[in-house]
């Protein structure tokens, strides 16, 4: 008796187990074949801020969300419809997400008495047999037990290596649910495991015995298909928004002839781009791993004046130890990026959760009049495209430049039809070699169009000259504790900052009308939730537009024009209200937010409850 | 063949430039400045690749200067800077300038990874064991009771032995020298330029204006030969007015004896700059002079090691790798894409 086919458009899968359990790789393994297969998709990872938190507890649960579906799709999903559930704990702490009447998968070995205490179910209390389940679709699996079964007759392996294989039988049942093809994993434990054979082989023949169980066991009488999505033609990769910035900087260097130079300091959530770019010799890439998040910004200022495109990465508490250096770039009027990978705070806070609440930082955390260029990524794909404008900016206005990702972002996933490189534009780099005809004197602190000042790099004849922290008289670079001149450079470099919206796009429109009732305005990773919000809405018969900022500061020519023409701007933040008070202070407008800092990105099904709490029609 | 154009050799005041210097008269910085831009032209150094690279404090107005190229950065981070230039460009020739509180106190964390890592720049420390920017407080080395602005009781805190610090941070190169002997200073700049690695050089510099006198014991005539050891390579260690007292190592310990008195200068210790263990107790000698026999101060290069650098290391990681150069078409790709018709 074979299993009936049932038709889906949209699958919501949480896959929740013990840091150790190996769900983000169990996760990642299902996106590439949902990718790979046509889906649209995005995903949202969860893990403990400890790397090994203690085994079987509630902290230690490590979670992955993916959504994939046969339309297009904009967030990894609210609810999930699926919870795969390898301990008690991960069903206590998943439970809540999960939709009424959902499919929970578990692995009944994570049930015993010991991991349901350490789970805080009450003395007795198994939420497999006492009814809490009841209303969802439970599957109960001895997955520890099917997957030492498979590798009975592999007498090489313990058992502690054997049961690592668990999550393959997991992951191999639930692409027999969802009538998925193995290749893709099969090729990918190959040339993971490819010098040690006999882990490669185990781990085939667990995810083969996942597969199998599904197909051979007549519990389980439905199988799920979700069709490919109707997308863009085109070719596509997978990306996370951490491995796009990393490519963007590669990209970069190409683009303008430069070498990168990084020098970084590792952090959660950002320390993936100082993994990859350490991987990117061959492309000339420079890394310097730093004692310090100050050692590592004044590392980079030092390649800066050198002639590289220099960069730092990090996240907010490495911003904050780094203010003082971003303040001496400004000063010395260096190209720079300065990325921060937002994660939340304050102090060491959650660093394994996203927030957004370090925009007010990156515009103002510096001490004196301190503007900087300020540029914001709203999903994994756009971080490439960013990345790369940040660096010309910097590159071409003598600046620096803070790019603000943040960790759902970072860790997130989606499908990217990738650009072909001879499609980047060039970045084109002045560097001044010599006296230009009628200049007698070398003056460091002259402007261009741009009000850009001369990069010249030491080892360049006749033109040497002194670069600092202390005020600068203007155009000779002279150290000058004038009066005037320090306001008048003051303005110059704010309006040196603000000059740069002459060389970047207008703000659009996302999705709706140019003009309506209600404007849905926001910047970085609220993008997903707040497109699909608003898409649901304008079906529903609003009159709602979304726009997504990009450039923070300077904020975009025409903004304010586009608040006018609509009664309402709402501002939602994962934040208690930042980019709103920057609205409210330039333009007058009287914004209304929404804001919630959970660590957890803001929900389609919330911000959608308030719009229509709040607003009619 | 390419025009050869004939230069004439650079002399000190070509490393000078039109900035009014200052520093308050009488300060041993001038000293020092003069010493460099004194040696500059004389090992080769040009203008334009050369750069001076300096944190906050009096000593960090140097690289004002210097007719070449200058960073007058932020508090304590020269070193910092200094190292991602350094390592992004090793064709330049770096020198850090920095004081006892910029590289001793708010410094001292990249001090001590500057060293390790041993970038192939020089490393002055302008020490004159007091804040002198801010007006006379004490210092990372300022002696234990010294009573200061900030420490009207006497200071509480136990000064660092910058020599001993460096050297336990795997210093390939440990010098002290002092501005009131130029000759010496000029000598031990010299080396410090030579030698491939971080070299670095704790300069005793007097501060006229909150702690004058801090070293006289060890530059002026009456108590110099007594409380100062010159050593050099390959010689003994002799010291004293007339170069009669030596000193001799008794097992692990350092005894002064005296060559009146029967002693050898064959027997005494003889030192040798590539012994770590022995320059690790020279580097020891850091008694207080006014202590009934305390031993003599030690002056020159303590020791040299010559140690991969880590510029040389970094650019040949890359040269490997870009054996077979990347291709940005790959790399955006991936290993796995799909295309949709």
């Amino acid at each position: 008796m074979s299993a009936t086919i049932e038709k889906l458009s949209d699958v919501v899968i949480k896959f929740a187990g013990d840091s150790g359990d190996g769900m983000q790789l169990t996760g990642g393994q299902f996106t590439n074949a949902a990718a790979l297969y046509g889906n649209d998709l995005a995903t949202f990872p969860d893990f403990p801020a400890e790397i090994r938190a203690p085994q079987g507890t509630i902290p230690g649960v490590s979670g992955f969300q993916l959504h994939f579906s046969s339309n297009e799709i904009f967030t990894p999903g609210d609810n999930c419809d699926v919870l795969v559930a390898m301990n008690a704990a991960a069903v206590k702490s998943n439970l809540f997400n999960l939709k009424k009447g959902g499919i929970i998968i578990v692995d009944t070995n994570g049930f015993d008495a010991k991991n349901l205490r350490l789970a805080n179910y009450a003395e007795g209390a198994n939420p497999l047999e006492d009814g809490t389940l009841d209303g969802y679709k439970l599957y109960k699996i001895d997955v520890t037990k099917l997957t030492r079964e498979a590798l009975a007759d592999m007498a090489g392996l313990g058992m502690k290596e054997k049961d690592r294989s668990k999550n393959m039988f997991v992951l191999g049942f639930l692409y027999w649910m969802y009538n998925r093809n193995m290749d893709f994993t099969i090729n990918f434990l190959t040339e993971k495991f490819g010098k040690k054979p006999e882990i490669l082989e185990s781990n085939i023949k667990v995810l083969k015995a996942g597969y199998n169980y599904g197909d051979t066991t007549e519990t389980f009488m439905t199988r799920y298909e979700v069709p490919k999505a109707k997308v863009e033609a085109g070719t596509y990769r997978s990306i996370m928004g951490n491995q796009a910035v990393a490519m963007g900087f590669v990209a970069a260097s190409q683009k303008s002839g430069l070498p990168l130079f990084l020098a970084s300091y590792p952090i959660t959530p950002a320390s993936d781009i100082l993994h990859d770019l350490s991987k990117y010799k061959n492309f000339g890439v420079r890394t310097m791993q730093c004692e310090d998040e100050i050692a590592s910004i004044c590392a980079a200022i030092g390649a800066a004046y050198g002639g590289n495109l220099a960069i730092t990465t990090s996240s907010g508490p490495g911003i904050a130890l780094k203010g003082e250096a971003i303040g001496l770039a400004v000063m010395m009027e260096l190209p720079l990026v300065v990325v921060n990978i937002q994660r939340g705070g304050p102090s060491t806070g959650l660093p394994t959760k996203t927030e957004q609440a370090d925009l007010l930082q990156a515009l103002y955390g510096r001490n004196g009049e301190c503007p900087m260029v300020v540029i914001s990524t709203s999903t994994p794909s756009d971080c490439f495209e960013v990345t790369i404008e940040a660096c010309r900016i910097a590159l071409q206005h003598m600046v620096p430049v803070m790019l603000l990702s943040d960790g759902y972002i970072a860790n997130g996933a989606e499908p990217w039809k990738f650009p072909k490189a001879s499609d980047i534009a060039p970045i084109e780099v002045k560097f001044k070699t010599k006296l230009d005809e009628g200049e007698t004197k070398f003056l460091p602190y002259k402007r261009d169009e741009k009000l850009g000042r001369p990069w010249v790099t030491p080892g360049t004849p006749e033109l040497m000259h002194r670069l600092g922290g202390l005020e600068k008289q203007h155009e000779t670079g002279n150290v000058s504790y004038d009066p005037e001149n320090h306001e008048f450079m003051i303005k110059m470099r704010a309006a040196k900052v603000e000059k740069v919206a002459d060389y970047m796009p207008l703000q659009k429109i996302e999705v709706g009308a140019e003009k309506g009732k209600i404007l849905v305005l926001g910047w970085g990773s609220t993008y997903g939730s707040i497109k699909s919000t608003v898409l649901d809405l304008i079906a529903e018969g609003y009159s709602i537009s979304h726009a997504h900022v990009r450039y923070m500061n300077p904020l975009p020519k025409n903004l304010g024009d586009v608040l006018k023409n609509f009664e309402h701007v709402i501002i939602p933040e994962i934040n208690s209200g930042q980019f709103i008070k920057v609205v409210r202070d330039k333009y007058l407008v009287d914004a209304k937010g929404y804001n919630k800092t959970q660590g957890t990105p803001i929900s389609k099904t919330e911000l959608k409850e308030f719009i229509k709490t709040n607003y009619s029609k | 063949m390419s025009e050869v154009i004939e230069k004439a050799a650079l002399t000190s005041k070509d490393f000078a430039n039109d900035q009014d210097i200052r520093w308050c008269p009488g300060c041993g910085d001038y000293s020092i400045l003069k010493q460099v831009q004194t040696i500059l032209p004389q090992v080769g150094a040009s203008l334009e690749n050369t750069v001076f690279v300096s944190g906050i404090g009096c000593s960090s107005r140097f690289p004002y200067y210097m007719n070449t190229y200058g960073l007058h950065t932020i508090h304590g981070r020269a070193t910092a800077i200094a190292s991602g230039l350094k390592a992004s460009r090793p064709d330049l020739d770096v020198w850090i300038i920095s004081g006892d509180g910029d590289s001793m106190s708010i410094g001292a964390g990249h001090t001590i990874h500057l060293l390790r890592r041993n970038l192939n720049v020089n490393f002055l420390i302008f020490n004159n064991q007091i804040y002198g920017l801010t007006k006379g407080q004490y210092s990372p080395t300022s002696e234990e009771n010294k009573i200061t602005k900030s420490s009207p009781m006497g200071s509480i805190d136990h000064p660092f032995n910058p020599a001993a610090l460096a050297l336990g941070a795997d210093s390939s190169f440990v010098a002290r020298s002092v501005d009131r002997d130029p000759k010496h200073l000029q000598e031990i700049l010299k080396r410090a330029h030579a030698h491939k690695g971080t070299s670095f050089v704790e300069i005793y510099q007097n501060c006229n204006i909150f702690n004058d006198g801090a070293f006289e014991v060890f530059t002026e005539k009456g108590t110099k030969k007594m409380h100062t050891l010159l050593v050099e390579n390959g010689k003994p260690l002799i010291f004293g007015d007339n170069n009669e007292l030596g000193i001799k190592l008794d097992g692990f310990t350092p005894k002064i004896v005296n060559l009146n008195e029967g002693n050898s200068a064959n027997d005494l210790w003889i030192h040798d700059e590539s012994e770590l263990m022995k320059a690790s107790l020279l580097v020891r000698m850091f008694d207080d002079p006014a202590k009934e026999g305390a031993m003599p101060r030690p002056f020159g290069v303590f020791y040299q090691n010559d140690r991969l650098v880590y510029e040389d290391v970094m650019h040949a990681q890359i040269a490997t790798a870009m054996a077979k150069p990347g291709d940005l078409d790959k790399l955006i790709a991936g290993k796995e894409t799909w295309t949709v018709n």
